[in-house]
């Protein structure tokens, strides 16, 4: 079902649907951040926080996640299919910022075509691309998080490869 | 993988950096920018005391915050000599965006020169000279002096016709008033140059010539109308992607507040998809007309219209014209202009009459008329803002097309008044202020056809590349290589002689057929490959520039940074050789001539402004548009009250009317009489090839793609120029997403990247314009109108495989580009 009012709908508006549901069950499942805090270095330290477990993903069904903090909300996303930077026993987990890098308007994810989708402005962007932004108004691509996972198929974020929307510094 | 800054974290702003009007001078909408520089030894903090923003920027800023700038926003740039950081952001108090950054406009710092981050390094910082096979960099004096040379000996020894000019006159870029001025005081005033053009089209000419022969201006509403009107009626536009931020922050509103939306385009675009987004899919009719047939839908609705009776009687009465034929059908009007009931005899055309041309349902037509005219049930009148582009300017029969479009406005009575107007939508913004060019004529000369047959003897470039941004260019390409050549060759064939001696070189190689080239611009363009002498221009904010936006609002957008290298404002450029041709011809004994290059003293680009824009509206000056920030003020300034600029929000509020400059004031209507193709050879094309070739326009790099070539960002998603086409016609022609494909027909050839688009119909696609990697204009053929109006648009051609995808292509996002929420 479209939804043509989600422009009005406000800022946390986010995972229509179907997908709510699985999202909503799989935020037990994410660990405390850690504290996260800035040195005196010349690049932020990121923390390597845990993000879930790579049987906890059901195939193109978004899991909510915070990254580097819990004011940076994100997705943990396993495609289906392998993609270059996808990580995993099938190489195809991947995690972004939902923060739309134009204004910074909470993204929806299409599971029909993989991408992630502005409600204020159209901005849209390819999950199986590296967040390149397929047409919009943002000057970067969606930032993505780096993954690491380890034999017990723990997933941790250790990274970010762009400026998250609404701060400075991406670990505040 | 997408391609990344890997930047996590960006210098503060501190509370006392400076802080500049910056108007985003790629683009007709104008969007309010800030900029703010401080020195490089210093930084603001994350406490509220401590930046720009009194925040807490420790904390996560959220949606729409004013407070935060992307990794684009960011660069080190001269100022006064010194390195300086520099943040350039969206103004979240200027009216016209509100604070929304483009996908241009919000890279507008990355796209600075910098010698401290590398930025732009492709901008031009010196004068060069072909010498000793090579482009040689220079002083100015040298560089100039040759110019001057060159152009005295030939415009002495035959005449100022053999001068062949072409030069922007549009404002923003390099452009705006203080530059249009100096070029033009050369032009128009030291000399009479009748042998120009302009940047996109092969001729001296307004694009929307019918319009102001009928009395209305093309810009004659505000932005503010699309909120106040009862339905948007866009032709041959797509405002989504290329007036971004006038959609987004005024037509949204508009949409949002129960406007309906009515949108002629044979394609499906991103303003019909993200219109059906924002006021649902009943609110919004696409007519997917016949490429071409604009003109006949345009006549059955205005018949439609006036046959049941929808005009505005009393505007009619009082505004227009009443008595028959004002101007005849002539060689300077291709149709003729008068009263309604004297065009109706040309324009009548029945909805089913139009649906058979333009191929659209005729209760489409019906639903059009209805929603652009029919008054509401309580009997008020219903209002209308028509907008329109290239769509139909560089459509089949500009004249024609264009006047049956503005025969609606006027006979429904939506001209001047809230949620009105009927205007074109623009491209680069305005700021033209030169002296007459009646002597220009009119018809004007088809300047690339001149060249082509081999006349004139030096060509003046500024910020042209008609390589990438004419017709026929496949042609021009080749006779003003072959031209340029001659001259290079006698230049490197005299090497080691004296000025002197290099010069009766170049001349002898012009007398023979050559061509001088000088080429004014920021980058070494691809025509600047034939060019003798470049000549580097620096742009708004590396000098104060002053322009107009689609709805007439002026701005001063301020210099924050030093010109790069030895670069110039246009303006002094200009002023630069007419003090050479002065000194030059005075040395030629010519005294009187001499006399006529007097008058260009000017030392800054605000003295040009004086010296122009100023002397025909004393009461605008830098300090006070200054003061009016980046809202401005909308031209006509008519006063100076209280601290402030008047200005003009609506034209023909008092219902009268002048463009067309009677003295009755009275707007007339056009005789648009349908004739099919207008343009030679349109008809012969199409039944040849098996693709119409609709040339379109991207946000990603409208206006600016000749910077955004050396731009990571831009060019990690479209390595290739891409030509959007309907997926079964891809496996009709062994086509993959990416794979590298070339357009041919009887003109020339291009290249492009398969960009498969189910949106598309069968047998048409469309290639983005004006790419340095893919010029659509090679296939365009050489067909005006009777004005000299290129039909870029109209363009048919056959489609074969070049090569599989590419490394870079095969990386890209291939989805559709409509928003999926």
């Amino acid at each position: 079902m479209k939804c043509n009012r989600l422009v009005d709908a406000g800022r946390r508006q986010f995972l229509r649907g179907g997908l709510v549901g699985a999202a909503g069950a799989a935020a037990s499942t994410v660990l405390p951040a850690q504290q996260a805090q800035a040195r005196s270095l010349a690049r932020v330290e990121y923390p390597p926080n845990k993000l879930g477990n790579v049987s906890d993903l059901v195939v193109n069904e978004p899991m909510d996640i915070e990254y580097p903090d819990a004011d940076s909300p994100g997705v943990l996303l396993k495609l289906g299919q392998a993609v270059e930077g996808g990580v995993g026993p099938d190489n195809d987990i991947v995690a972004y910022s939902v923060l739309c890098p134009h204004k910074g308007w909470m993204l929806s994810y299409n599971g029909e075509d993989k991408t992630f989708n502005c409600p204020g402005h159209h901005s849209r962007f390819d999950a199986e691309a590296g967040g390149q932004q397929v047409w919009g108004h943002a000057t970067n691509n969606l930032p993505q998080f780096v993954l690491r996972v380890d034999d017990k198929g723990d997933i941790y974020a250790e990274g970010v490869d762009e400026l998250i929307y609404g701060r400075l510094s991406n670990v505040l | 993988m997408a391609y990344k800054r890997q930047i996590d974290r960006l210098p503060i702003i501190p509370a006392d950096a400076k802080e500049h009007n910056v108007t985003w001078h790629y683009c007709i909408v104008g969007c309010g920018y800030k900029a703010y520089t401080w020195p490089m030894n210093k930084q603001g903090g994350t406490a509220p005391g401590e930046n720009k923003f009194g925040v807490d920027l420790s904390e996560q800023q959220y949606q729409d915050t004013e407070a935060w700038y992307a990794p684009s926003m960011y660069n080190i740039v001269k100022q006064d000599g010194k390195d300086v950081q520099l943040v350039v952001k969206p103004d979240v108090n200027c009216v016209v965006n509100s604070g929304l950054g483009s996908i241009r406009g919000a890279r507008m710092a990355e796209n600075r020169p910098s010698t401290v981050t590398g930025t732009q390094q492709q901008r031009l910082s010196d004068p060069k000279v072909w010498r000793n096979g090579v482009w040689q960099p220079t002083t100015w004096d040298d560089a100039l002096d040759l110019v001057a040379r060159v152009t005295a000996r030939v415009v002495t020894e035959g005449s100022e016709d053999d001068l062949v000019v072409s030069m922007f006159d549009h404002g923003g870029s390099a452009g705006g008033y203080e530059n249009t001025w100096g070029t033009g005081k050369l032009y128009f005033e030291s000399m009479k140059i009748k042998n120009c053009r302009i940047h996109n089209r092969p001729a001296y000419n307004s694009e929307v010539h019918s319009t102001r022969d009928m009395g209305v201006g093309e810009l004659n509403y505000a932005y503010k109308d699309y909120g106040l009107t009862d339905t948007i009626f866009m032709v041959g536009a797509n405002s989504m992607e290329t007036q971004t931020n006038l959609y987004l922050n005024h037509m949204v509103p508009g949409l949002q507040n129960g406007a309906k939306m009515v949108v002629v385009d044979p394609r499906r675009t991103l303003t019909i998809s993200a219109s059906e987004q924002y006021a649902g899919k009943d609110n919004v009719l696409h007519l997917a007309i016949n490429e071409g047939t604009d003109m006949a839908l345009f006549n059955a609705i205005l018949t439609h219209i006036v046959d049941n009776g929808w005009v505005d009687a009393d505007f009619i009465a009082n505004s227009t014209f009443q008595n028959g034929e004002a101007v005849a059908q002539d060689s300077a009007h291709p149709a003729g202009l008068g009263s309604l009931d004297y065009a109706m005899a040309s324009c009548r055309t029945s909805v089913e009459e139009a649906a058979e041309i333009c191929g659209v349902p005729a209760a489409d037509i019906v639903k059009a008329a209805e929603w652009i005219a029919k008054p509401h049930d309580d009997g008020s009148r219903r209002k209308c803002v028509t907008a329109y582009e290239k769509g139909i300017i560089w459509g089949n029969d500009n004249y024609r097309t264009i006047g049956a479009l503005v025969n609606i406005a006027l006979a429904t009575g939506n001209i001047g008044r809230e949620g009105g107007g009927v205007c074109r939508l623009g491209g680069h913004q305005e700021g033209y202020y030169r002296p007459s060019d009646a002597h220009v004529g009119r018809p004007a000369e088809y300047i690339d056809q001149f060249l082509i047959r081999g006349l004139g003897g030096v060509h003046h470039i500024w910020a042209c590349d008609h390589y990438k941004t004419t017709l026929n260019a496949s042609e021009f390409k080749r006779v003003h290589k072959r031209r340029s050549d001659m001259v290079k060759d006698a230049i490197d064939a005299a090497a080691g002689g004296t000025r002197e001696q290099v010069v009766d070189a170049i001349v002898a190689a012009i007398n023979a057929g050559g061509l001088f080239v000088v080429d004014v611009d920021i980058i070494h363009s691809q025509i600047g490959q034939n060019a003798h002498v470049i000549l580097p221009a620096c742009e708004a904010n590396e000098m104060n520039l002053t322009s107009m936006n689609g709805e007439r609002r002026m701005r001063l957008s301020e210099r924050y940074m030093d010109p790069f290298g030895n670069s110039r404002p246009d303006c002094l450029i200009a002023a630069g050789i007419a003090q050479n041709m002065e000194r030059v011809l005075r040395d030629m004994g010519n005294d009187a001539y001499a006399d006529q290059f007097k008058g260009y003293d000017w030392q800054t680009e605000e003295d040009a402004f004086m010296d122009g824009y100023n002397q025909g509206n004393p009461d605008v000056t830098y300090d006070r548009l200054r003061a009016m920030g980046n809202n401005g003020v909308q031209e006509p300034v008519v006063g100076y009250e209280n601290g402030q600029l008047v200005g003009t929000e609506r034209l023909y509020a008092d219902g009268t009317f002048d463009r067309h400059g009677r003295d009755d004031k009275k707007a007339l209507f056009c005789a648009a009489g349908w004739r099919g193709w207008q343009a030679p050879g349109k008809a012969r094309e199409k039944a040849a090839h098996k693709f119409w070739i609709n040339n379109v326009r991207a946000n990603i790099f409208w206006q600016n793609q000749f910077l955004d070539q050396e731009n990571d960002f831009i060019q990690d998603r479209f390595p290739h120029p891409f030509v959007e086409m309907n997926p079964d016609d891809m496996v009709d022609l062994g086509l993959n997403p990416g794979d590298l494909l070339e357009i041919v027909n009887d003109n020339g050839v291009t290249q492009g990247m398969a960009y498969p688009t189910p949106t598309a119909k069968r047998g048409q696609v469309a290639m983005v314009f004006g790419s340095p990697a893919g010029s659509q204009g090679n296939v365009v053929n050489p067909g005006v109108n009777e004005l000299v109006l290129p039909d870029y648009k109209h363009c048919w051609g056959d489609i074969r495989k070049i090569a599989d995808a590419t490394p870079e292509t095969r990386a890209i996002s291939f989805k559709s580009k409509e928003v999926a929420l």
